[in-house]
């Protein structure tokens, strides 16, 4: 006879899946050139040497290290973080051997790279490239290539890895970089900015729609390393470009920190869709393990009538301290901010917004929808500021809680700060729980537990789902299921 | 189809069900009287395979097979259809979507093709019709801010989608105004079928004026007392169940 069913963590059935998960954990096997462990200018000196890059930017570098180290380690997440010796991490890992070696094209790729691209789902090569999908693929510290660079040139669209845009644009990097995010923002993002590897960087000319999507696939590969990611997008007046990262990283015991820096630019008109899957990994059920993803996105709607639309489905890493931002200075700029955050086992979470009014007339929306399963830790935090001379500033909040099991939790801290009479903000805030109740009812109906806990979270989700360009939204519910999966035993 | 044998079982920490026995052949309907507290609902949980009903000891077989050994899913996919007493909400997740889902999930487990949107569009469109269901419940949530009779109906039409073997209406006419009863017992009395049988458990007789059941049975005290007639249930609503204990 059937015993009753229950919702519970700990059995040994839960455990063997929650192992398996994790598709992308394997780890390849080249040659690379690392680095040693340890953090000082001379660390930095070396990088920027690696790179062959310009006085300017090491300069950049030793300014941004200065800073960082009178700095401390921010403390007010709802985030339980360890200790993190940045002396036991190696800065830069490289899997070619010398910058003689890198390759000149995606022909010349080590094969074991463009293998690792196959095995994650994103072909590097021309024959089995996604259609209508630039990808640059950055493994450890560089890039190893980017598809569809010739074609997206004749629409005089720049796609190209950070540091190649350092040779090849130095005048728009140096005129973008740290302008959105100065390297004395904050701890990870003054760390970032002294010794950040690749990450990609682009540029729509005036009024160009991008022709295709682009996206950056992040893999960490090496172990014992950081990767300190930078992005760079800059949308000159009129233009349109829908951006896409995916990231993931091998299974290892130790954490390992990622701590990136994206930056985006809006002028008039201009519009930037920005889309992430974060499927990094998020350590085991015991929560030994995964990445700590520290991050600084933030926007800047320059232009008049710009806007910059964040959306993000993130399940994995073991912590996530991460805040997509918008500056609205434009007048009638607009600023979205769509998330869907996971956390299972003892994965942390503390994710969510800043959008801060500047410019008369601007809008934003926030729809935030977090899920807790296990012994995770899940938390909403966002801000909503608004300056003096944004007159009828409006802000829509919608701040939503899935719990499934009884040892997680879930928390908002939302923050206003209005200095304008005129301004508009609403907040609306949900927790729910799935109910027995619920799963016994799909189950008469003949529908698997399983299946009515990803039905139930993907209704749950769905107004962040459809915000994502399609092939992806597909991949993001897949993803949120293996994710899901161990949540009931 | 159906056979109860000497069923003990308990609801929570309540022993609720004690021998209870209930033969139900193919193309059959029965109703359930009794009054509150007796057990009826326990009854429909235990083969719905509900897990706050605990089985003690008797079998139940449906269709050659032990019924309790089955999970609920899979009963469900065996023809086992429950329209509950208190239909549940669940936020988030469209009707028609729902049901697809479920449909899909016993044509799945039957070895059966699944149907996709249009073909299951197709398939709906007159099950609405006959239902009476206003289109904009179908495109809603599961029985998200539905009234009490919109949920009932949505029960009978899930029923009528699924085409079970065996379904037991809890109480689904309780709450219903006069045209709803109508439409539900309409909804029942197109499914009855040789091989398809129903439990229907209801307070009123009026309801077994549009849906003529073979058998009426009294449930108290966890077991059925008296079986009878339709004429069984004339006598149940003038005279109450006290006489049954004299
Ligand atoms: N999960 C449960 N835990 C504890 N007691 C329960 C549970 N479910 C039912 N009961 C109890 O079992 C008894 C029988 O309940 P049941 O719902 O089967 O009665 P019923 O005959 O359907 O009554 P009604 O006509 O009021 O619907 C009641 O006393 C009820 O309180
Ligand atoms: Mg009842």
């Amino acid at each position: 006879m059937k015993q009753k069913l229950e919702i519970k963590e700990d059995n040994a059935v839960v455990k063997a899946r929650a192992k398996q998960k994790y598709k992308e954990g394997f780890v390849t096997d080249i040659e690379s050139f690392t680095i040693p462990p340890g953090l000082d200018e001379n660390t930095i000196r070396l990088i920027s040497e690696k790179k062959d890059e310009p006085q300017w930017l090491l300069d950049y570098r030793l300014d941004a290290f200065a800073k960082w180290q009178k700095m401390t380690q921010p403390d007010w997440a709802k985030l339980n973080i360890p200790e993190i010796d940045f002396q036991a991490i190696s800065y830069y890992s490289s899997p070619n051997a010398n910058k003689e070696n890198a390759p000149k094209s995606l022909d010349e790729v080590d094969p074991k790279l463009l293998e690792t691209y196959d095995k994650l789902g994103v072909p590097l090569h021309e024959r089995e490239r996604l259609a209508g999908v630039a990808v640059d693929a950055v493994f450890d510290s560089v890039s190893v290539g980017t598809t569809f660079k010739a074609e997206l040139e004749k629409a005089g669209v720049i796609f190209s890895s950070f540091s190649e845009a350092v040779h090849d644009h130095p005048e728009l990097v140096k005129k973008y970089l740290g302008s959105v995010v100065p390297s004395s923002d904050n701890y990870f993002a003054a760390l970032n900015a002294a010794v950040f590897s690749d990450g990609s960087f682009v540029y729509i000319p005036e009024g160009v729609r991008c022709p295709m999507e682009l996206s950056t696939y992040f893999r960490i590969n090496a172990i014992n390393t950081g990767q300190f990611e930078r992005t760079l997008i800059v949308a000159e007046a009129g233009s349109y470009v829908s951006y896409l990262e995916g990231c993931t990283a091998p299974m290892r015991d130790e954490n390992q920190l990622h701590a990136a820096v994206v930056e985006l630019v809006a002028m008039d008109d201009a519009k930037i869709k920005y889309s992430t899957v974060q499927n990094w990994y998020p350590g085991d059920e015991d929560g030994k393990g995964g990445i700590y993803n520290f991050v600084t996105k933030r926007g800047n709607c320059l232009g008049k009538n710009s806007k910059i639309s964040w959306t993000q489905v993130e399940t994995g890493s073991a912590i996530t301290w991460k805040y997509p931002s918008c500056v609205l200075r434009g007048d009638h700029s607009s600023g979205e901010f769509y998330s869907v955050a996971l956390t299972n086992n003892h994965q942390q979470a503390d994710t969510g917004t800043k959008m801060i009014h500047l410019g008369k007339n601007t809008k934003s929306t926030v729809i935030s929808k977090g899920i807790s399963v296990g012994k995770s830790q899940n938390a909403y935090r966002g801000m909503v500021r608004v300056a003096k001379k944004a007159d009828h500033a409006r802000n829509f909040t919608q701040c939503d809680s899935l719990l499934i099991g009884k040892s997680c939790g879930a928390h908002t801290f939302p923050y206003t700060e209005s200095a304008n009479m005129t301004a508009k903000l609403e907040h609306e805030a949900t927790t729910s729980k799935i109910s027995e109740d619920q799963l016994n009812y799909c189950l008469q109906r003949g529908i698997t537990e399983e299946d009515a806990i990803s039905l139930i979270v993907d209704g749950f989700c769905k107004e962040v789902f459809k915000e994502l360009p399609m092939e992806f939204a597909v991949e993001a519910k897949a993803l949120l299921d293996i994710s899901l999966e161990g949540a009931i035993g | 189809m159906l056979t109860i044998k000497d069923i003990y079982a308990k609801a929570g920490d309540k022993d609720i069900l004690k021998g209870l026995n209930l033969e139900v052949k193919p193309g059959e309907v029965h109703a359930i009287m009794g009054p509150n507290g007796a057990g009826k609902s326990t009854l429909g949980n235990l083969l719905a395979g509900m897990p706050y009903v605990e089985p003690q000891s008797g079998s139940v077989e449906f269709l050659g097979k032990d019924l309790l050994a089955l999970d609920p899913e899979e009963r469900a996919a065996e023809g086992v259809f429950l329209a509950f007493q208190y239909p549940v909400e669940i936020p988030g997740v469209n009707n028609m979507y729902f049901l697809r889902t479920a449909l899909n999930a016993q044509r799945k487990y039957r070895g059966e093709e699944p149907v996709d949107s249009a073909q299951f569009l197709r398939m709906v469109k007159q099950k609405i019709k006959a239902m009476n269901m206003r289109d904009d419940l179908l495109k809603r949530p599961v029985n998200v801010g539905f009234s009490g009779g919109e949920k009932k109906r949505n029960e009978v039409f899930q029923m009528g989608v699924l085409e079970p073997r065996l379904a037991i209406l809890d109480e689904t006419d309780s709450g219903l105004d006069i045209d709803a009863l109508k439409i539900v017992a309409d909804g029942v009395n197109q499914l009855r079928s040789a091989d398809r049988s129903f439990i229907i458990i209801t307070h009123y007789q009026r309801l077994l004026d549009y849906i003529e059941p073979d058998f009426v049975h009294v449930l108290a005290d966890g077991k059925i007392v008296k079986s009878g007639s339709k004429k069984l249930a004339l006598e149940l609503e003038e005279q109450g169940y006290g006489w049954l204990n004299q």
